[in-house]
């Protein structure tokens, strides 16, 4: 899939204003920000803002709902709730503020100091981390106050000190992601001191994650405030705070519930602020590293162009069992769709093998997953059918595909070892599958399973059906991965490159292993690989595919006796146990385009030694250049003629 | 690879509680220490201002204030190891006696919530990732109004709704289970569900995320090609792969809901280690409070070692390594 990590885009380093210009881009930033600023200037300035005296109590207006004269109401001593809300927020501020420097200040260089010089600081830092965040923090600030009472500096400062290991953490995995970048090393090599290194270079570098956790450490902070608070560890009833003020209402729950209200959803506005603004410098520092922000759309297969191709669907007609007709493939991204797979046509016939070859990023395990159904996110299928026994593929509902995976359709991938469920044993996942299919006891299951692993030549199937993927090499976990594709006994089997991650001798044994199986069960089989070898070994016909086209087709043996297309050629020239001994091993120039770039006219022009002006203008049609024989080159008669002559 | 599996077991259970001994360590000496380390004199704190020089003196000799610092920490955790945490010096009772006789409380709160969280959170997690546009941005709300209300707060709003509007649970107090296994539980709805809140709010999250990095794997694409139905992929395979984070935020919610307890116990009313740890504060109740610290940490290894076994029981290659 390196076709499509290509296209992200990787945004500049992260500068303060670039940062900052994210940020005023994302309208919930803007929203936190302003909250949150209206909310500090109105308590700062609590002298002037507020109507009344916090203190003031007005046994006639005692527990008022909101009225003209009280905006959000009184309480239980008929003081006013907006006045003890300004009031008691410069209060509860404060200490978020206090608990932020705390952290950040200590918490900064302590990460710096542990990424940066690595080795026993590292960790030792890392371990008092680790330490600390073991212990509830609730507790150890209710020691604090015991000996301190209703210190609530003393209280924020202590929670700021445990807060380090959450900043500690990030800092030292920002600095440990910089330090071995060149212009670090260039630095140190230029002779500036360490000190100079990690102010200069490295700071800069990570302060955007250090942003990120004080906003979210100060949501915390006021979440933590206002618990000491409403537990009046921290003040004297008569001061307002907004804790505080959640406890009075408390008391008088049964008779004006309204109370509750003011301060507690203050409180939880702030918080959700804070926390929301976090959230967004997050986003705004992850796309400047380069990072995907946006959701990628979801694999789904939709109908675009139904009228592509008329053909009737095929009434189990003797012998075809798969029919893609102008299969095409799109990634989906803000940006626009960029085809991948474009117009893929070919027939698969009962016990054969038809093998299709192309350079990586031709497009061959995409088509494969398309048929299967199983297209990675942000691809998806956009035009095109795919007949199985009479059924297009890529309209049935999933419920209906899912009773054909397996059974009907298999597939083992390229990488045997991730392809198996590290969790699980072998076994466990084997009898899970026949049961599935089969509708058997787990015992006789179990014989099953065991029979399986011999029929891929497994030397000690009982053993190998008690271990897990990592126990396995990769040619067994090979094996064990074809097994499971047969364990629902299906009529056609997909392998995406199944010997590329092999070694040489391994993968002659699973082809052999492929070729037997296939004689035995009569199932049919595509195999999808980049070596001539492998086809010319067990294919019976082979479809070359170059830059999301099929570009030539045909029975294997006049693809290796009379290849039509400059691409095929190109390709067996460069094989080395193919081409003509004594001659020189050519290689294709060039590299294959990536899919937005590829040319209007034929796609292999730009790489093409026959190339002339009819090829680079319109695109090229696939055409028939004999029985079963097509190519996709305008200039075929004069190429190949000339080179026959 | 020849390592049988039960003495990796025994190792990994082995390596934890040696770990813990410095924690333990660690945590009774910082909270022995913080009364010497932290400005200000606890003896004069509890006599008060209008007491006479001999009282003060008096309690700083029963308090062993009058020894050296490092002499008092020795006899404290000589006694702590034998089971002795002091005398509350409000009640003149055992701490121990004060502090097992509230066990039970805040066990079943914490428990409960932990275990609420982990259900409920993790059953969210999936929803979110499987169905990336309403369910995903309704686990992110969740998340975010999870985490920003407060639990005193949620837990007065519960008790307004359904304690009082709709008297379906007791506002307050706590039931013996052994007294009436209802009552009990109907006594623990509530707070539990204010503690749990915020924990079902991350746990939905991580899941979430890390639900989507699994189901992206090669794996769950051989298992799909192979046939396995949808539920099996994501309920056996995929949640099991994806659980290793999601046991360690539950740790880490465990931690966090201990330090939770302290307010909802005081919201609800309820006799636990939370509630008599805001009672020693306010008391300056020095021994009982650093019991309950010595208590949570206890608790806080006793969960630890758990998740160390989850995690050789969720991922194989744990075990060996």
């Amino acid at each position: 899939m390196s076709v499509l990590t290509d296209q992200v885009a990787i945004g500049p380093p992260s500068h303060s204003h670039e940062l900052v210009r994210r940020l005023i881009r994302n309208p919930v930033a803007i929203a936190a920000i302003t909250f949150l600023g209206i909310v500090t200037l109105l308590c700062i300035a609590a002298p002037i803002t507020a109507p009344f005296d916090p203190l003031h109590q007005d046994l006639e207006r005692v527990l008022s709902g909101p009225t003209d004269h009280n905006l959000l109401g009184t309480d239980t001593l008929g003081r006013d709730v907006l006045s003890r809300l300004l009031y008691g927020g410069r209060r509860s501020l404060l200490s978020v503020l206090e608990g932020v420097v705390v952290v950040t200040a200590l918490g900064v260089p302590m990460g710096l100091a542990a990424g940066y010089a690595g080795g026993w600081v590292d960790r030792v830092l890392s371990k008092f981390g680790e330490t600390i965040m073991a212990l509830p923090a609730l507790i150890i600030v209710l020691v604090v106050l015991a000996v301190l009472p209703q210190n609530e500096d003393a209280a924020m400062i202590s929670f700021g000190l445990i807060g380090i290991p959450a900043i500690l953490r990030v800092v030292r995995s920002a600095t440990l992601r910089v330090r071995e970048d060149l212009y670090v090393a260039a630095a140190r090599v230029s002779g500036l001191n360490h000190l100079q290194i990690v102010g200069r270079h490295i700071f800069p570098r990570v302060w955007g994650p250090v942003i990120v956790q004080a906003s979210l450490f100060a949501a915390y902070a006021l979440l933590f405030e206002t618990g000491i608070a409403y537990l009046g560890l921290t003040a004297d009833p008569s001061t307002p705070t907004w804790g505080g003020m959640v406890g009075e209402a408390s008391t008088a729950i049964q008779r004006q519930a309204w109370l509750l209200v003011p301060s507690g959803t203050l409180i939880a506005s702030t918080i959700l602020a804070f926390g929301l603004l976090g959230d967004a410098l997050r986003d705004a520092v992850v796309m400047g590293e380069g990072g995907l922000a946006h959701g990628a759309p979801r694999s789904v297969v939709t109908r675009r162009d139904r009228d592509a191709d008329t053909a009737e669907p095929l009434n189990g007609r003797s012998g075809l069992v798969l029919r893609v007709r102008n299969l095409s493939v799109s990634t989906m991204r803000s940006a626009g769709e960029i085809p991948i797979v474009d117009g893929v046509t070919f027939d698969v016939y009962a016990g054969e093998t038809l093998g299709i070859i192309g350079e990586s990023g031709c497009g061959k395990s995409v088509t494969a997953l398309a048929v299967l159904r199983l297209l990675p996110q942000g691809l998806r299928a956009i035009g095109g059918q795919v007949y199985w026994q009479g059924d297009d593929l890529l309209s049935i509902t999933e419920r209906s595909f899912d009773g054909l995976r397996g059974s009907s359709l298999a597939y083992v991938s390229q990488e045997p070892q991730s392809s198996l469920d590290p969790t699980y044993t072998v076994g466990n996942q084997l009898v899970e599958l026949i049961r599935h299919h089969q509708r058997v006891s787990r015992r006789k299951a179990r014989s099953s399973a065991i029979a399986l692993l011999r029929q891929v030549e497994l030397q000690n199937p009982n053993q190998v059906a008690h271990a897990y993927a990592h126990e396995l090499s990769g040619g067994m976990a090979q094996r064990v991965a074809i097994a499971f594709a047969l364990a629902g006994r299906p009529k056609l089997l997909i392998a995406d490159e199944p010997t590329t991650a092999l070694d040489v001798t391994v993968q002659a044994e699973i082809l052999g292993l492929l070729r037997r199986l296939q004689r035995e069960t009569g199932m049919a089989l595509i195999l999808i690989t980049h070596n001539w070898g492998v086809i010319a070994d067990i294919c019976d016909r082979a479809v070359v595919m170059y830059a999301g086209q099929i570009v030539e087709q045909s029975g294997i043996q006049e693809m290796f006796d009379r290849p039509l297309h400059p691409y095929t050629l190109g390709l067996l020239n460069s094989h080395p146990s193919l081409a003509e001994p004594g001659s020189r091993l050519s290689s294709i120039p060039g590299n294959v385009p990536s899919p937005a770039s590829w040319a209007p006219g034929c796609r292999f022009s730009p790489r093409c030694r026959f190339v002339a002006e009819e090829c680079v203008k319109t695109p090229i049609p696939l055409i028939d250049v004999g029985p079963g024989h097509a190519s996709r080159c305008v200039r075929v008669d004069q190429i190949f003629a000339k080179a026959s002559a | 690879m020849f390592v049988p599996e039960s003495p990796a077991l025994l190792r990994i259970v082995g390596n934890r509680l040696l770990l813990s001994v410095p924690l333990l360590l660690i945590v009774s000496a910082l909270t022995f220490l913080l009364e010497a380390l932290i400005p200000g004199d606890i003896a004069r704190t509890i006599v008060g201002p209008q007491a006479t020089p001999e009282q003060y003196l008096q309690l700083k000799h029963s308090l062993g204030l009058d020894q050296p610092l490092f002499t008092r920490y020795q006899q404290w955790l000589e006694n702590v190891v034998h089971g002795d945490f002091g005398t509350s010096l409000f009640n003149h009772e055992p701490v121990t006696t004060l502090l097992n006789g509230r066990l039970s409380v805040t066990l079943s709160l914490v428990v409960g919530s932990t275990l609420l969280a982990a259900i409920v959170g993790v059953l969210l997690g999936i929803a979110g990732a499987l169905r990336a546009d309403i369910a995903g941005t309704a686990v992110d709300a969740l998340s975010m109004v999870g985490l920003a209300i407060p639990n005193f707060f949620l837990g007065l709003i519960l008790i307004a709704l359904f304690a009082v509007a709709i008297p379906l649970f007791p506002a307050t107090g706590y039931v013996p289970f052994d007294e009436s296994p209802l009552d009990w539980a109907r006594s623990l709805v509530l707070p539990v569900v204010a503690l749990a809140t915020p924990g079902i709010a991350v746990v939905a999250k991580q899941t979430r995320d890390s639900m989507r990095a699994v189901l992206e794997r090669p794996f769950i694409r051989t298992l799909r090609a192979a046939g396995l139905p949808r539920r099996s992929i994501i309920f056996k395979h995929a949640l099991r792969s994806a659980s290793a984070p999601v046991v360690t935020v539950l740790g880490l919610i465990f931690v966090a809901s201990l330090g939770g307890t302290v307010v909802v116990e005081s919201v609800f009313a309820m006799p636990g280690l939370g509630g008599l740890a805001v009672q020693a504060t306010t008391q300056h109740d020095l021994p009982l409070i650093q019991g309950v610290a010595v208590y949570f940490t206890a608790l806080v290894v006793v969960v630890n070692l758990l998740i160390d076994l989850a995690y050789g029981w969720l991922d194989p290659r744990v075990r060996v390594e």
